[in-house]
């Protein structure tokens, strides 16, 4: 893949826990016009410090220039990018579907056992399915269960852990000293 | 010394004293070392002005006319100073006109604390009178931001605005302060902040990286350096002069790094950009290596980036990582203070002359002064130039002035032949291009240091967006020379629509108020001169002036500025006519 084709990133970016740092780092990329395709925020393997993955669909040579930006940001830590080939990562996906379907499209149990799908919940007007994994896994169910109605769909943003080490603690020591 | 200072720390931190939100914003900055604040009064910020008013021996709070003049006022005084400058505000309007000031700093890394009031926090978000989300507003143009709602936040708070604004690469910080945080009681105890753990300011000089410059400087045939504001805001001017005389390398400067090396200095080869000098433009696409210092090759500075020093090697002497290979892809990066990488550079660089390439800046710039310079300087036709304006400036300062300018084409033409003595004297609005900046920064500088000359020069434009700030500077007592360059037009752009939109001088033409009876009614002196007899009798009553003087000098109005880089174009294909 050259440096200048487009390709999806997931973003890691470290940072410490304070309001107001979500609009800071998405001013960056609205900025430049750049569209998130999934974010998701959460604490961090360190205490106190938070993690942002952001799932951008950039070139190499300006996902650099991104991730020069949001390092600049006095709260932010750390910021990495990876290529998905580079990391571990799961998406989840919810399908709400009418609890009468399982009984009358017979073929329903068939999909959801064939996906690895989990049922979430069941009861008389509904069911909830879970299914977690990769974009496209979670896109064929989807286009599996359709023809036969979803009541509500939503999937999660991207989470990841990469193949090669982060050296936040070593860092922030380092900062520190 | 030392044991000293641990000691005094200790016996600081021991001892706390129970007093007011608003009383601790006040100590807080006489902590800091703030002798002066611009600002403005309103309802949620009243409580700190009640406490101004009981420190005014010890802090001296200046009213501006507007929250836009406070910043710039601000920023005047960090320029001149290197010191943080502090603007305060209300909540609302009073918060929302100091953005343009923030993101002026922002983009010209000026360092400034802001502190806004702001409504109760049990009001926070509900619409509240004079309530604003300015902490979301000011997000994106400042380097760091943040909303205080308890008393006993604000010692950390505003130690860590301080210590942020003014290191690494300095920048604009806002903090926001609700009326009960300024309210409520606690024990005060003020610790400045020296560091915060997901901050790197300065990044360590590598040097590694020095000595791949060195070995790429010390086979340069023709090497070119361009210095930014980077060089003035590490105080590395000494260093750039020992380095450029050793190196023999023509040194030429961005518009904020005016001023660092003196006019008259023989390697000193002037100001590159869109209307800088002839010969650095030109030559930047002839070099083999270009060495870049504090500077972030702005669009103004490189025009088109595909035909912009594709020949030479770059080096990038830079504090902020960001800015590498951000516009021009560099071949080698040294990150970290100026002034450090240049003390490691010095003592690996070669003696040498480069007589023959630095003649080649010789020969374009007489070019230039034969058909630009000249004809600027020491016109012919009836009509008064701006630049005839600044030699008499030049001649009557001394080249010790500060020139202080707004935005447009007296801008142009005062960084291009204002002479430059002495450091930090160049204070303009690179970056941002803020009309209006002119006049309440010279009032910042001036009051920063009242022993040096300090002169305002605006256009006709550019004046009336803040000239209300006479008032500030009647009030004041500030004596700042105040000159206005008169066209009638708004100049810069009217000379656009001149070469690019086939003379359509849309909304450009100003019919101007007398601007001598405006000035007179601040009770400043003030004087009009139409005739280039007048001229430098005007300049020289005005420089001797102990007070206040406004000039006005009715200059010829359909004048441009040359040299010209148009938009999008080459530096190489820059234009004298």
């Amino acid at each position: 893949m050259s440096a200048e084709e487009k390709q999806l990133y997931s973003v890691s970016i470290y940072t410490e826990n304070n309001i107001g740092l979500l609009n800071r780092i998405s001013a960056i990329f609205q900025r430049r016009h750049i569209n998130i395709e999934s974010l998701n925020t959460s604490p961090s393997e360190i205490e106190g410090v938070s993690k942002f993955t952001i799932v951008v669909n950039m070139n190499e040579v300006n996902i650099k220039k991104i991730i020069g930006q949001i390092e600049k940001q006095v709260e932010v830590i750390k910021a990495y990018y990876h290529s998905l080939d580079d990391i571990i990562y799961q998406i989840a996906g919810l399908f709400k579907i009418k609890s009468e379907l399982l009984f009358e499209e017979r073929q329903i149990q068939n999909i959801i056992k064939e996906s690895n799908a989990r049922i979430v919940t069941v009861n008389k007007e509904f069911f909830v399915l879970e299914k977690s994994g990769k974009k496209e896994e979670i896109v064929a169910l989807y286009n599996k269960l359709s023809p036969f109605g979803i009541m509500q769909y939503t999937r999660s943003g991207l989470i990841a852990v990469t193949k090669e080490e982060m050296k936040i603690s070593s860092l922030l020591q380092t900062y520190n000293n | 010394m030392e044991t000293q200072t641990i000691n005094q720390k200790e016996t600081k931190a021991k001892k706390t004293e129970r007093i007011s939100g608003s009383e601790a914003i006040v100590r807080c900055l006489i902590e800091e070392g703030v002798d002066i604040l611009y600002g403005y009064p309103g309802g949620a910020i009243m409580p700190v002005y009640d406490e101004l008013y009981k420190y005014q021996d010890k802090i001296h709070h200046v009213l501006t006319r507007h929250e836009q003049g406070a910043t710039h006022s601000a920023q005047g005084y960090a320029r001149i100073s290197g010191k943080v400058g502090v603007a305060m505000a209300t909540s609302g309007p009073g918060a929302t006109n100091l953005i343009t000031g923030i993101a002026d700093a922002q983009i010209d890394s000026t360092p400034m604390v802001c502190i806004t009031g702001q409504v109760p926090s049990h009001l926070l978000g509900s619409d509240a009178f004079q309530e604003t989300d300015i902490v979301g507003i000011s997000t994106p143009v400042t380097k760091w931001n943040c909303q205080v709602t308890k008393a006993s936040q604000i010692p950390e708070a505003i130690a860590k605005a301080f210590y942020i604004a003014k290191s690494g690469r300095p920048g604009p910080v806002l903090v926001d302060i609700t009326k009960d945080a300024q309210f409520d009681e606690f024990d005060f105890s003020y610790e400045k902040c020296t560091q915060v753990r997901s901050y790197n300011p300065v990044p360590a000089t590598d040097i590694a990286k020095v000595e791949e410059a060195a070995k790429l400087i010390n086979a340069a045939k023709k090497p070119l350096i361009v210095w930014g504001q980077g060089v003035i805001l590490s105080e590395a001017e000494e260093q750039l002069k020992a380095v450029i005389e050793k190196a023999g390398i023509p040194a030429a400067w961005t518009i904020l790094g005016a001023s660092a090396i003196p006019t008259s200095h023989p390697l000193n080869v002037g100001m590159v950009g869109m209307h800088g000098n002839y010969a650095p433009n030109i030559l930047t696409n002839d070099c083999d290596v270009l060495i870049a210092i504090g500077m972030r090759f702005d669009d103004r500075v490189t025009g088109s980036l595909n035909t912009y020093a594709k020949q030479a090697k770059v080096i990038h002497f830079e504090i902020d990582p960001a800015e590498v290979d951000k516009n021009v892809k560099t071949d080698v990066a040294v990150l970290g203070d100026a002034k450090t990488s240049l003390d490691l550079l010095l003592p690996l660089l070669n003696d040498n002359s480069h007589a023959d390439w630095h003649q080649k800046f010789k020969d374009l710039y007489q070019i230039e002064y034969d058909k630009v310079i000249k004809n600027d300087i020491h016109p012919t036709k009836e009509g008064l130039t701006m630049g005839e304006v600044l030699k008499e400036i030049n001649i009557q300062s001394k080249g010790e002035a500060a020139i202080v300018t707004d935005v447009g084409q007296h801008q142009m033409v005062a960084c291009r032949y204002a002479d430059f003595n002495v450091s930090k004297s160049n204070i303009t609005s690179g970056g941002l291009g803020t009309m209006g900046f002119g006049l309440p920064a010279a009032i910042g500088a001036k009051m920063a240091a009242p022993e040096r000359e300090v002169v305002s020069i605006s256009g006709d434009g550019g004046y009336q967006m803040t000239i209300q700030e006479l008032g500030t500077i009647f009030q004041q007592k500030a004596a700042v020379k105040v000159v206005v360059l008169n066209n009638d037009f708004l100049g810069m752009v009217r000379q656009w629509q001149q070469l690019f939109f086939d003379k359509r001088y849309a909304s450009t033409e100003m019919v101007n108020p007398n601007f001598v009876a405006i000035a007179e009614g601040y009770y400043i002196k003030a004087k009009k001169v139409t005739k280039r007899e007048e001229l430098a009798p005007a300049v020289k009553e005005m420089m001797e002036s102990k007070e206040a003087y406004f000039l006005e000098v009715c200059v010829e109005k359909e004048d441009n500025v040359f040299p010209m880089i148009p938009s999008g174009a080459s530096v190489s294909d820059i234009r004298l006519e």
